[in-house]
């Protein structure tokens, strides 16, 4: 056992490569997912009725996807229409888009709970359009979405481990391969995990720490 | 795409869901067990409970797969890939169920507890009688919930060779050379499966709108 996890430490710029991925993936994914997600957000929210009713469609189908499945039509369905990815292009453009629907429902969940005096506020003091979203809409309702941001985050760092099956770099495909070369199944596997958490008490750790300077500013 | 191609990956729909109801059915209970531990704040397995659930909560259902199908063995357990699969799909959710009926138990009121003490209930016929049936219904909608969240990850079982839904519909695409209506008629299946899980937790939350009106 002791010998398992040595090999894995010799090889660990494979595992922390592989974590580096992960993360690269994750980060990048995660932060425009969000903004996708913002747009989808005003467009769900918006007036154009047959546009958020098309954004209400994408948003409930991807609900209901596994996110292996929309990687796989990504990766293998998406050739067939002449769109054509690498691995990695696949990836992120599944984690992105993939993602993107739930960040538009957390961000319209929030934004539906915003009053509407602040709305009205905003109005009264010349905001409309962008300004409007931008200065009076956006920060509240980040604020109010940080938790479930945090949590969907979380969420993202798993699904990159599907990537794995498409054969993107990333941590768990890294822990297979150094099992599958010199068999050290539990010890390698175990860190990927351990290495998993880590990421996530850094999200939690995160959120938390922006939720207390939320509420210092409320 | 043949019909048989199509029954191909209706098969992998009953193992998707067979699979997905035993973890299900096993998960559930597990959390309650490990929820109870932590509320009732058992020396030494309570805070192994709570690292338990930090650490499910992080991991990847494939890494957790991987880990299980490949790591047993090791420990001399012959793991095949369906009991592999029940074991990834039961882990997983039960961190997630045990976080739901925890906050459900924390939120218990203090005073039925002791007004069931005052009537000389012992423990056991307390949990039974006054807790259960009152942190099930708070707990329902939440757990079914949780519940549409496996399905959408219970996919990861096919790193250990199991043909679900998503596996089945990527092989058909294989061997037909056309891989996009395959993947569609898995994405309905799919919404189907959902669809029923939010079905259920609607007519539950309506059975309950109509029962407390009726109290």
């Amino acid at each position: 056992m002791i010998r398992d996890f040595g090999i894995t430490w010799a090889h660990r710029d494979q595992l922390l490569n592989g974590l580096a991925n992960t993360l690269w993936l994750s980060l990048s994914s995660a932060a425009l997912a969000f903004a996708l997600g913002c747009l989808l957000a005003v467009v769900l929210m918006g007036r154009a009725r047959p546009l958020a009713a098309a954004g209400r469609y994408f948003v409930d189908t991807m609900r209901c996807v596994p996110f292996l499945l929309f990687a796989y039509f990504v990766y293998y369905g998406l050739p067939s229409l002449g769109i054509r990815f690498t691995n990695w292009g696949a990836g992120l453009v599944a984690l992105t888009l993939y993602n993107a629907a739930y960040m538009a429902e957390l961000l319209r969940a929030a934004w539906a709970g915003l009053s509407r005096e602040m709305i009205e506020a905003g109005h009264a003091f010349g905001f409309v359009g962008l300004n409007l979203f931008r200065r009076i809409v956006l920060p509240p309702v980040i604020l109010a979405a940080i938790p479930m941001i945090g949590n969907q985050l979380i969420q993202i760092i798993k699904d990159s481990a599907f990537l794995t099956i498409i054969a993107v770099p990333e941590l768990t495909h890294e822990a297979s391969s150094i099992q599958a070369t010199y068999f050290v199944p539990f010890a390698a596997f175990v860190t990927a995990v351990l290495l998993y958490w880590i990421l996530c008490l850094i999200v939690e750790a995160a959120v938390a720490g922006i939720g207390r300077m939320a509420e210092t500013r409320r | 795409m043949s019909v048989l191609d199509f029954l191909a990956i209706l098969r992998g729909a009953v193992a998707t869901v067979s699979l997905s109801l035993s973890g299900i059915a096993l998960g559930v209970p597990l959390g309650l067990a490990l929820a109870l531990v932590r509320w009732t704040r058992v020396p030494v397995m309570s805070p192994i409970v709570a690292t338990y659930v930090s650490v499910m909560r992080a991991t990847p259902a494939v890494t957790l797969a991987l880990l299980i199908f490949f790591a047993l063995p090791n420990a001399g357990i012959e793991m095949d890939p369906v009991p592999t699969a029940i074991l990834t799909l039961m882990l997983n959710t039960a961190a997630f169920n045990c976080e739901i009926w925890r906050a459900a138990l924390v939120d218990f009121p203090r005073e039925q507890l002791d007004a069931s003490v005052s009537f000389g209930m012992g423990a056991a016929l307390r949990f039974r009688r006054i807790i259960l049936p009152q942190i099930l219904r708070t707990c329902l909608p939440a757990l079914v919930n949780e519940m549409s969240l496996l399905i959408k990850a219970s996919p990861a079982v096919a790193v250990v060779g199991i043909v679900d839904v998503t596996r089945a519909a990527v092989r058909v695409g294989a061997e037909t050379y056309r891989p996009l209506p395959p993947l569609l008629v898995a994405l309905v299946i799919y919404g189907i499966i959902v669809a029923v899980f939010v079905l259920a937790q609607r007519k539950v939350e309506q059975r309950r709108i109509t029962a407390t009106a009726a109290a």
